[in-house]
């Protein structure tokens, strides 16, 4: 059962949810419809939140479980952002279906499957030996201080998550958010190979018994160290670390890197000297934006960059598409090419090209790939880069 | 206790198989060192005439008994041992195949004798025999000495060139052998299913040209057709291309897609993103075309073309036909 | 239908392996073990047959790193029964092993008779023999390797089963029962369950314990690893030069050495 953010409800089903005030929200759900509407996939699911909803109320919610719509939920907050209820479809109810999802359908698309059981065994979705989380600090320009090696406290943990430590371009962001950090003369340390996967609700309700392993793990891993506070990467990991770890004890102060640098803008800026000439549109992550509203700080990062002219996508802010990777989403792409949905990486890709903008920022990991991918489908990689917001920064650099 | 090398041949639906010749020429290889000769174990019903093609051997065996018609361990495993208790080989081996997948464990069993699988290579040392192995899917590789005799070894193939096994001339001798085994097989084969007609199964094949985006369109995608056809393979594509729809999503390799290990897998306009190496880095021989010579595929590949898919393919699909022609002249 | 399966923990190769000090063996504190892939196979086509013709389900493993894990995940995919052989050092070469699982499945009560036995097609440790054709020469059954489909008749006579071999091609086959069969692949691929699954049954379900036989062989090794090394490592790709006809014939010798052509 998910742990989940109603304080102090550890065994949380569908059914014992609605005994709860929330619960009660949930059935005074007005049908409006407004979440099928804003939800990107909301034309192609057969049970969008508003009909589970129903379904609920009219006993017959098993259906909804036998069913494969919830494959298409990207977990990306609109529709509970629109609700005008308040209802917490994304983080409470939509994934309690999910768990019964996997409960009534053992059979998850291989690739989804194949995630999930690499993420148990190896401590990240990849299937990459945990071993070798921490490889990337030796390609670093900067020192990078490992936990481990070097256990004296630290003023800041950096969490640095899984796509930021495998993949060759997280690890640019990995590299570009260490030389930050020195710059700004951070006293930080990492957890390298004892570090595994947060666990995030996003793509990982489905398996809440899999959340609760890494979260017992990951607070176990903290417990051995002292430091002040975490920053992390990976906006997935600031909303687990934020929502549900608090139940495991997890008080330290939070932040994610792009907020974190912002509230260093003024020591920043008097490092980025060089000029660079980019026209840039700036892509709102769904667990920073929506989900936090941190929008307007990696905005106030861009503009301290000297030569940068920010244009706004038409969907913006708190009305931002999802780059359709979470909520599993990250591992289904072949299984929503097979149903012939298109990929919202693709149409948020789009909507950037018609900026005019010649970079694309972002500020979640999940994002690189997925838009550094769709830019190649499109065709239109040689008129469009993507870029972590770091590594911008870093390209100011004057050193 | 002759002392000779006995190589198990292998044979399918009528035609010996290419691991047979491999085993023959490391056989080979290995009587010479010792100061022996070649012997061929040819098992079965009614195939003497394949005899013919086993003359790198000094001397075939013929095992003929209708309850070898066709493959099943236990017999196959009964009758080698009772000509191995006859004919007294140092060693006897076995290519590793699906077809005779648990026989020479079952004979090292049947004789109480040493049994190696995973052989890649074989030699003598002090005038023992030394096999190299390949261990954990060839992270690691052991050298195995046998303790008792015969030795039984488990040949892995691809690890030796089929065509030093081969001769233009019949073996000096065929001798038959007449096993003692039951009329008729406990495990009885009752017929063969053929692949379905239709797409094909990448994991199958033995050879993989694989296409990415540098291929540039669907069009171009028949260079790569009559490249594989040439080498006998087929062909497959990284995510890009099985996006456009220019291919099939059976043939798509990568982490979304199949794992695959064929002998030889050609990588063709694929930049090498972690993604598509997850299902193809463990091939045993990569081979990488690409314009751009830091691209990460040429980390894994083993031989690498840094050139124009539009160019080299043509042109590896004329040097590869030529080739076939010359062989077959 | 009681279908006995074998399991087997190999090491993972996801990790770096290690030599040990000695330079003839793995070094098995570095190394992290998981279940035999073809292993997880056998059972899953185990769990088919109890779902289409009912029976029980057993599994039998030697102890090994991390073994437990694999068991308790048996359990909560569906099996019946789980007993780990307790006592023998690790690591064993799969002669051993088979020796030692065999002695269990005889002495131990109520393991054997089984209708059909199943195990990984083979391993990726086994060096000196493959486990399935050795458990059914201990037994005196019948064994066939490289199966992807068992049918069986409710009565437990006599089972079908395809076979694989190479070009797509396969071969439909009787088998008479009991026998032991090789598992390359399940009908369907093993199946998924969910953690909290495993993390209830870890605290329900029970792995009875059996104790190793003392091994009547004295180990006796018929092979012996004077070392194990890496492969020679292939430092990136050699780059064939010269304008496309000039590398493609390159190539094209390259492909003749290697067999390919």
């Amino acid at each position: 059962m998910a742990t989940c953010l109603l304080p102090g409800m550890t065994d949380l089903s569908i059914s014992s949810l609605m005994q709860t005030e929330e619960g009660r929200r949930v059935m005074s759900c007005l049908q409006c419809g407004v979440c099928v509407g804003a939800c990107p996939y909301g034309d192609v699911m057969d049970y969008p939140p508003r009909r589970i909803i129903a379904m609920l109320r009219a006993g017959m919610v098993e259906k909804v479980f036998l069913s494969d719509s919830l494959l298409a939920c990207v977990a990306c907050y609109t529709c509970m952002y629109k609700c005008p209820r308040d209802i917490r479809l994304t983080d409470t109810i939509l994934p309690l279906a999910k768990e019964q999802v996997l409960v009534h359908q053992p059979d998850l698309p291989a690739e989804l499957q194949r995630a999930l059981q690499n993420t148990l065994r190896y401590g990240n979705p990849m299937g990459e030996s945990s071993r070798k989380r921490a490889a990337w600090v030796k390609t670093c320009p900067v020192p990078v201080r490992i936990f481990a090696e070097d256990p004296r406290p630290a003023d800041v943990l950096w969490f640095v998550e899984c796509y930021t430590s495998y993949y060759p371009r997280g690890q640019d962001c990995s590299r570009a958010t260490a030389r930050l950090f020195h710059a700004l003369g951070i006293d930080f340390a990492i957890l390298g190979n004892e570090e595994k996967c947060a666990g995030e609700c996003g793509r990982l309700t489905w398996e809440p018994g899999l959340y609760e392993t890494l979260m017992d793990y990951n607070m176990a891993v903290f417990g051995k160290y002292q430091f002040r506070r975490v920053v992390t990467s990976c906006p997935h990991a600031h909303n687990a670390f934020l929502n549900r770890y608090r139940s495991l004890g997890f008080r330290w102060e939070l932040h994610h890197v792009a907020p974190f640098l912002a509230l260093h803008l003024d020591s920043l800026k008097r490092l980025l000297t060089r000029k660079l000439n980019y026209r840039v549109t700036y892509h709102d992550s769904c667990c920073l934006g929506r989900q936090n509203e941190f929008f307007d700080q990696p905005r106030a990062l861009l503009d301290a960059i000297p030569g940068i002219r920010r244009v706004e996508m038409t969907h913006n802010r708190g009305n931002s598409i999802c780059c359709g990777g979470g909520g599993g989403g990250m591992w289904l792409d072949t299984y929503y090419k097979s149903k012939g949905y298109e990929r919202l990486s693709e149409r948020r890709v789009k909507e950037a090209l018609a900026t005019g903008a010649d970079v694309l920022a972002i500020s979640c990991p999940y994002e690189v790939s997925r838009f550094e991918d769709a830019l190649k489908v499109l065709g239109a990689d040689k008129r469009m880069i993507v870029r972590d917001v770091t590594e911008l920064l870093v390209e100011s650099l004057g050193d | 206790m002759s002392g000779n090398i006995l190589v198990f041949a292998e044979h399918f639906r009528g035609a010996l198989t290419e691991a047979t010749f491999e085993a023959l020429a490391t056989g080979r290889e290995l009587a010479g060192k010792l100061g022996r000769s070649l012997e061929a174990a040819l098992l079965g019903s009614g195939c003497r005439d394949l005899a013919q093609q086993l003359g790198v051997a000094a001397k075939v065996h013929y095992v003929e008994h209708p309850a070898l018609g066709d493959v099943t361990p236990d017999l196959y495993a009964e009758a080698l041992s009772q000509l191995v208790r006859i004919c007294t080989p140092r060693a006897v081996l076995v290519p590793l195949s699906n077809l005779t997948m648990g026989v020479g464990t079952l004979l090292a069993a049947r004789l109480r004798a040493p049994g190696v699988n995973f052989c890649t290579a074989m030699d003598i040392q002090d005038g023992e025999i030394r096999v190299k192995a390949v261990l954990y899917g060839g992270k690691l590789e052991a050298t195995v000495v046998p303790r008792g005799e015969p030795l039984v070894a488990g040949l892995w193939p691809g690890s030796r060139n089929p065509e030093e096994g081969k001769s233009t001339t019949p073996p000096s001798l065929i001798e038959d052998f007449r096993p003692q085994l039951p009329e008729k097989p406990q495990i009885r084969l009752k017929r063969y299913i053929e692949p379905e007609a239709g797409d094909v199964d990448i994991r199958e094949q033995p050879v993989l040209v694989a296409v990415g985006r540098g291929i540039q369109s669907e069009e171009n995608i028949a260079l790569a057709e009559e490249l594989a056809a040439a080498l006998g393979g087929a062909v497959c594509g990284s995510r890009p291309v099985i996006d456009q729809g220019w291919l099939p999503l059976s043939r798509q390799v990568g982490k979304s897609g199949a794992t695959v290990k064929p002998k030889m897998y050609l990588a063709v306009g694929i930049s090498g993103a972690p993604e598509h190496l997850e299902g193809m880095r463990n091939a045993p021989l990569i081979v990488a075309v690409n314009t751009d010579p830091q691209a990460p595929i040429f980390r894994v590949a083993h031989y690498g073309i840094v050139g124009d898919a539009l160019d080299v393919l043509p042109a590896l699909t004329e040097a590869v036909r030529k080739r076939r022609q010359e062989t077959h002249a | 239908m009681n279908v006995l399966v074998i399991l087997k923990m190999v090491p993972d190769v996801v990790e770096e392996l290690e030599v040990a000090e000695n330079g003839a063996a793995l070094d098995v504190e570095a190394a992290r073990m998981m279940l035999s892939e073809s292993d997880d196979h056998a059972l899953e086509e185990a769990l088919l047959l109890k779902e289409r013709l009912g029976g029980k389900v057993t599994v039998v493993a030697l102890d090994a790193p991390d073994v437990d894990e694999a068991l308790y995940t048996a359990l909560a995919k569906g099996a019946d029964r789980v007993v780990k052989i307790e006592g023998l050092d690790q690591p064993l070469t799969t002669s051993l092993a088979a020796a030692a699982v065999c002695e269990v499945l005889r002495t131990q009560p109520d393991l054997l008779p089984a209708d059909l036995i199943l195990t990984g097609a083979q391993a990726i440790d086994d060096l000196d023999g493959l486990m399935a054709p050795l458990v059914a020469h201990h037994l005196r059954l019948p064994y066939l390797g490289v199966i992807t489909g068992v049918a069986a008749d409710e009565a437990a006579k006599f089972a079908t089963v395809v076979k694989e071999y190479s070009g797509g091609v396969r071969g439909e086959f009787e088998v008479p029962l009991p026998a032991v069969l090789g598992v390359q692949s399940a009908e369907r691929p093993p199946r998924y369950v969910p953690v909290a699954k495993i993390r209830a049954v870890m605290k329900t379900g029970r792995i009875e314990t059996a104790a190793a036989p003392v091994m009547a062989d004295g180990g006796l090794a018929l092979t012996e690893v004077l070392a194990l090394n890496k492969p020679e490592e292939a430092g990136g790709a050699e780059i064939l030069s010269g304008a496309p006809e000039e590398a493609a014939g390159k190539l094209c010798g390259v492909l003749a050495e290697r067999g390919v052509l």
